[in-house]
């Protein structure tokens, strides 16, 4: 069988996703001899124009973690979405946005004042701020543009498969380059992970539940058996697509969501809401209210890894990007 | 400002107490703005706060939840888990940029065609004062 | 698959059409995604309109259709017929309510024109996803269980009995009778209560249709109209009921004689541990109470009890018992409580010796009561002024805001009985005399004629000077302060809901209102229906009333049932729940979410299970399933989303 094409890529991402890619262990020797990598810039050395010289998909597979923040790396997107035939969004944050996507909490003059001159670290006597171009002795400097706000993959070019997660678990890496190996791949679109929420995996005792309150992981002594929820813990397992194995619920910690809207979800952060505020034990507006401010940053919580592809900010996208 | 805004309001109303309500008004020939539109479900506690953001996706500049006052629900209390739910969207909302006057949770019986009438017209009044609902929310206004 | 969606524009004459353009709407309709055929017509509701929609639909192929004119409240059904005589499922039309809700509430043709749009759009846009439904209809057990022996329940059991039906009636005392079985006389005839009563308590105990269970309560309630599963529990009496003759030799014998507070009389008299709740008890059966015997509190008597029962009917290994009983309709008869006059220290009740609450001053001048029928004050002198304050509790700001209805022909019959037995003279506290039941006039007249005295003042406070009792209040007739000194004071007070009312609305799935009384189903057209098909509600649980309404609710809530036990079959409401097991995943929140308790868990499968015929439909489940397991039908996510967005779109 011929070696198949194999890029890897990065954007606005931590790189945990490559180093995930690294802990298929063995798996990876089969990798090297399923395909020729031919873009990863974590192990490998590879110029733009490698890429622009090859043609329309001759890149057979192409896993893409990180979201997208600035133009250069929707360039990237749209190069590698011509060159590859098969575009995985791999990792929450090609998927939804992920963990950069709360930046869209802020307005990028925000950020750029908080980063570029105001945080106590900043040296930054005249108060500059990053050009897309500057002229120097030399000539033209130029930096890539920043958006107004993060995007996920598919709100930048279309994408054939989501391997969610963060990162995504070895054993649906496992899963996918067996399948992509095989040829076996699902209908496109497909979210390879489970078709239940994460409670489906989770091993702890569940039953009715009632809460007078809600606390921080930190703030209890969880108990490992029971389900966090009925703990008072802010658990998003209930609205969270399952294939992770519950690998936090199973060590004390509540589920963030980084597998995305469980399967029938259409907006993770308004279903997390109604599910959540339902099992308070409180009949009385004002006990809601007050059990409810014992909840810091629901928005931030709820939408952990799904911000970018929430129902309000695809508004604000209006489908395009700016 | 633009004088002229209408502002867009998507009312969810319960089958048997504000949605007879806003019938009432209607019987009884009590004029109010147009610029609700209403969407009958059985019972507040139906109401998914999915349906919420998907008005404000949809351009409403406003979005009215109207049931029957606590202790009078058809399904016992559907009306209590809709206030238990209300808080947590308000608050979401506002991280999000809405403000509260946008989303409102009321309780209207099936005798209050005049309150109904009334809490329609305060809210046209106060989403003009508000103003539109930029995309992405009020806090993206200078976006 | 695409939808071919028909959508009719009704005129309803001028009332849709002298407002908003409707030729303009249907246009504008014809305009939309999958829509086939718009029409206006000017009455969409009259025969030729029906047929008009019958005819495309079996013309035109029609799958969905939309007609926007009055409420779906007001003519959906008869929508519903015309497609179901075009072989089209009922549930495959949407109303746009643009008459309510558009034409009537705006004055600008403009807007209403455009408003008219978008409701049709919404109604467009949802009706593409309407499934078709089947109506469900169940059989029904032909039982009926009646809660509670007082006036009412008895009235509804004997009734159903009669009628040739079973029927189950749990009374948690010891004895049927309920709260009228404590009165002396009735008005406005001033019958001795016991003697219209014992007879229909007789008569419960002789019909073989009825099975009593006294000292026991309702612990659960499961299943829908036409099946429900009851759990009740009885404590034990210990006495073995079919032994015991009702001799009353055990209460003779019970080392605690005339020892403990007995209940029946409001506390005036004492009992013994052994006790007959009072003479004409149904069943005319001994109970022992667990609370004071010394045997069962100490676990040392001399069990004098048990030598003096010739019966050998005591036995005091007896344990609770609990028992699934099956029936297809229930009626509650709960009663009432009385206004605990504590809670109003102004009126000394409590405090002074010589005030009594009216249903004290009832025990007071019953024959069979602590003093034999005698009104006597504390000191066993008959009293020379006796004052009787009405609305203690009621219509007050920091009590009850509702009238207790009864009170004040109560007190005027207070008022007559203190003039039959005594010289006294009698002065009545009132607000306003409400008198208006068949002779309750008259028979206020006539105790006016016997020369009470009726000031209009409601009683502010009962104080002690001198160590005389005295009345203060405001006759405002005179508009002159009153301090009138007397030798005992009777509260008429206030008729409240049971202290459990809450909690037992909760068993059987119903609401209460503001007042905590329970919810009927509409105030004047259906007061003995509640939100719970099958469950009825009949007496003072559902609001204060004297005993003719109580006896004709009764009977309401008998006919009630008895027209589920005739038709043999119920129709459920199809809009129901449906939780998919692909996508459930167990979390089980939505267990907390049904008022009704029609989610149960599948312990073996590990997802959430939906009673339908149970379910109601309100939809809390679905809202609240955070991974939207849950389905309702005909409003469904799918079918609101497409509403909302048409709406707004």
């Amino acid at each position: 069988m011929p070696k198949i094409n194999l890029a890897v890529y990065w954007t606005a991402a931590c790189g945990g996703c490559d180093v995930a890619i690294l802990d298929t262990e063995a798996k990876i020797l089969e990798v090297g001899e399923l395909a020729n990598i031919v873009l990863w810039p974590l192990a490998t050395d590879g110029k733009y124009a490698d890429l622009e010289k090859l043609g329309p998909g001759e890149i057979d597979v192409c896993l893409f973690h990180g979201s997208i923040r600035l133009s250069e790396q929707e360039a990237m997107a749209r190069l590698l979405r011509e060159k590859s035939k098969v575009l995985i969004a791999f990792g929450a944050c090609s998927s939804f946005g992920g963990i950069p996507g709360l930046a869209n909490f802020h307005r990028r003059e925000e950020i750029f004042r908080r980063a570029y001159q105001e945080t106590p670290s900043t040296d930054n006597p005249n108060g500059v701020l990053p050009e897309t171009q500057v002229r120097v002795a030399e000539g033209t400097l130029t930096l890539p543009e920043f958006y107004h706000q993060v995007y996920s993959l598919d709100q930048v070019v279309p994408v054939d498969y989501y391997l969610p997660g963060c990162p995504p678990p070895v054993h649906l890496i496992v899963a996918a380059i067996d399948a992509i190996a095989s040829g076996q791949l699902p209908p496109k679109g497909s979210v390879i992970a489970g078709d239940k929420s994460v409670c489906h995996e989770c091993p702890r005792e569940k039953q009715e539940k009632k809460v007078r309150g809600f606390k921080r992981p930190h703030e209890v002594l969880v108990d490992p058996n029971r389900c966090l929820m009925e703990q008072g813990i802010v658990c998003n397992g209930p609205s969270t697509r399952s294939g992770c194995g519950a690998r936090c619920t199973k060590v004390n910690m509540p589920c963030r969501g980084c597998f995305g809207p469980a399967p029938e979800v259409l907006d993770q952060g308004a279903k997390l809401v109604s599910s959540t505020a339902s099992i308070l034990d409180a009949s009385d507006e004002a006990t809601v209210a007050e059990m409810v401010s014992t909840m810091a940053d629901p928005a931030g919580l709820f939408y952990r890894f799904s911000l970018p592809v929430s129902m309000l900010q695809k508004k604000r996208q209006g489908g395009k990007v700016s | 400002m633009n004088t002229n805004f209408e502002p867009k309001i998507l009312g969810i109303l319960c089958n048997w107490c504000s949605y007879t309500g806003a019938d009432l008004a209607g019987i009884s020939r009590i004029k109010y703005p147009a610029n609700i539109k209403i969407v009958r479900v059985m019972c507040t506690g139906r109401v998914d706060p999915t349906f919420v953001l998907k008005a404000f996706q949809q351009g409403a500049d406003g979005v009215l939840v109207s049931g029957c006052h606590p202790g009078d629900c058809h399904y016992v209390d559907g009306n209590v888990k809709a206030m238990r739910r209300a808080p947590l969207v308000t608050e979401l909302l506002r991280q999000m940029g809405i403000e509260k006057e946008r989303f409102k949770l009321v309780w209207v019986s099936a005798s209050e065609g005049e309150k109904f009438a009334k809490i329609v017209e305060d809210m046209v009044a106060d989403l003009k004062k508000l103003g539109p609902l930029a995309p992405g929310g009020g806090a993206e206004k200078n976006a | 698959m695409t939808e071919r969606i028909g959508v009719y524009v009704c005129h309803c004459g001028h009332n849709i059409a002298a407002v908003g353009d409707v030729e303009k709407v249907a246009q504008y309709a014809g305009t939309l995604d999958n829509v086939v055929i718009a029409r206006d017509y000017k009455y969409m509701c009259s025969d030729p309109g029906q047929e008009l929609i019958k005819n495309d639909i079996q013309q035109l192929g029609l799958t969905r259709v939309v007609v926007a004119a009055c409420s779906p409240r007001m003519h959906e059904p008869t929508f519903k017929g015309a497609l179901e005589r075009a072989n089209l499922n009922g549930y495959l039309l949407e109303m746009a309510n643009i008459r309510e809700q558009c034409s009537w509430v705006t004055d600008n043709t403009q807007n209403a024109t455009e408003k008219a749009k978008s409701l049709v759009r919404g109604a467009v846009r949802r009706v593409y996803y309407h499934r078709p439904i089947e109506e469900r209809v169940v059989s029904v057990n032909k039982a009926t269980l009646v809660v509670g022996g007082g006036i009412a329940g008895i009235q509804a059991a004997l009734q159903i009995a009669e009628a040739g039906h079973k029927v189950y009636l749990v009374e948690r005392e010891a004895s049927i009778g309920g709260q009228m079985a404590k009165f002396d006389k009735t008005f406005p005839t001033m019958d001795c209560a016991a003697c219209i009563l014992t007879p229909k308590m007789v008569a419960v105990s002789q019909s073989p249709n009825i099975e009593l269970l006294t000292y026991a309560e309702v612990a659960q309630v499961d299943g829908y109209v036409g099946n429900f599963t009851v759990t009740v529990r009885q404590k034990p009496r210990y006495i073995v009921e079919d032994l015991c003759t009702g001799c009353g030799d055990c209460t003779t014998a019970c080392v605690l004689k005339n020892r403990i507070p007995d209940a029946f009389d409001e506390g005036l008299s004492k009992r013994s541990a052994a006790y007959i709740s009072f003479p004409q008890a149904i069943p005319l059966k001994a109970v022992i109470d667990e609370k004071e015997c010394l045997l069962l509190t100490k676990g040392k008597c001399s069990k004098n009890c048990v030598e003096a029962c010739s019966r050998e009917a005591i036995d005091f290994s007896q344990k609770e018992t609990v028992r699934r009983i099956e029936v297809g309709s229930i009626i509650l008869a709960t009663g009432f409580e009385l206004f605990d006059a504590r809670k109003a220290p102004q009126y000394g009740y409590g405090i002074y010796d010589d005030v009594y609450t009216g249903i004290e001053f009832e025990r007071l001048t019953n024959a069979s009561g602590p003093t034999q029928g005698k009104i006597l004050t504390k000191r066993g002198e008959e009293p020379k002024s006796v004052a009787i304050l009405h609305c203690i509790g009621s219509r007050d700001e920091n009590y009850q805001k509702y009238c207790s209805r009864v009170c004040c022909m109560s007190s005027v019959k207070f008022a007559h009985l203190v003039k039959e037995k005594t010289d006294a003279e009698v002065f009545e506290f009132y607000i306003d005399m409400r008198t208006f039941g068949k002779q309750y006039e008259e028979f206020y007249t006539r105790v006016q004629e016997e020369g009470v005295n009726f000031i209009r003042g409601k009683g502010a406070e009962v104080a002690k000077v001198d160590g005389q009792l005295v009345v203060r209040a405001e006759d405002t007739l005179l508009g002159a302060y009153r301090e009138i000194p007397v030798d005992m004071v009777v509260l008429n007070t206030a008729l409240v809901p049971r202290h459990d009312a809450e909690k037992v609305a909760q068993i059987f799935g119903i609401s209460r209102s503001e007042d905590g009384f329970f919810l009927e189903s509409h105030i004047k057209l259906d007061p003995v229906t509640t939100s719970t098909d099958g469950v009825h509600i009949a007496g003072c649980c559902q609001s204060p009333k004297d005993i003719p309404d109580t006896v004709a609710q009764g009977s309401a809530a008998a006919a009630q049932s008895l027209a589920v036990i005739a038709t043999g079959k119920v129709k459920i409401s199809p809009i129901s729940a449906w939780s998919d097991p692909a996508v459930c995943a167990g979390c089980r929140i939505c267990l907390g979410l049904c008022p009704f308790k029609a989610i149960g868990f599948n312990e073996e499968k590990k997802v959430a299970e939906i009673n339908q015929a149970v379910c109601k439909g309100c939809g809390s489940c679905a809202a609240g399933c955070p991974s939207n397991a849950i389905v309702v039908s005909h409003f469904s996510n799918q079918q609101l989303l497409a509403e909302i967005e048409g709406v707004l779109a």
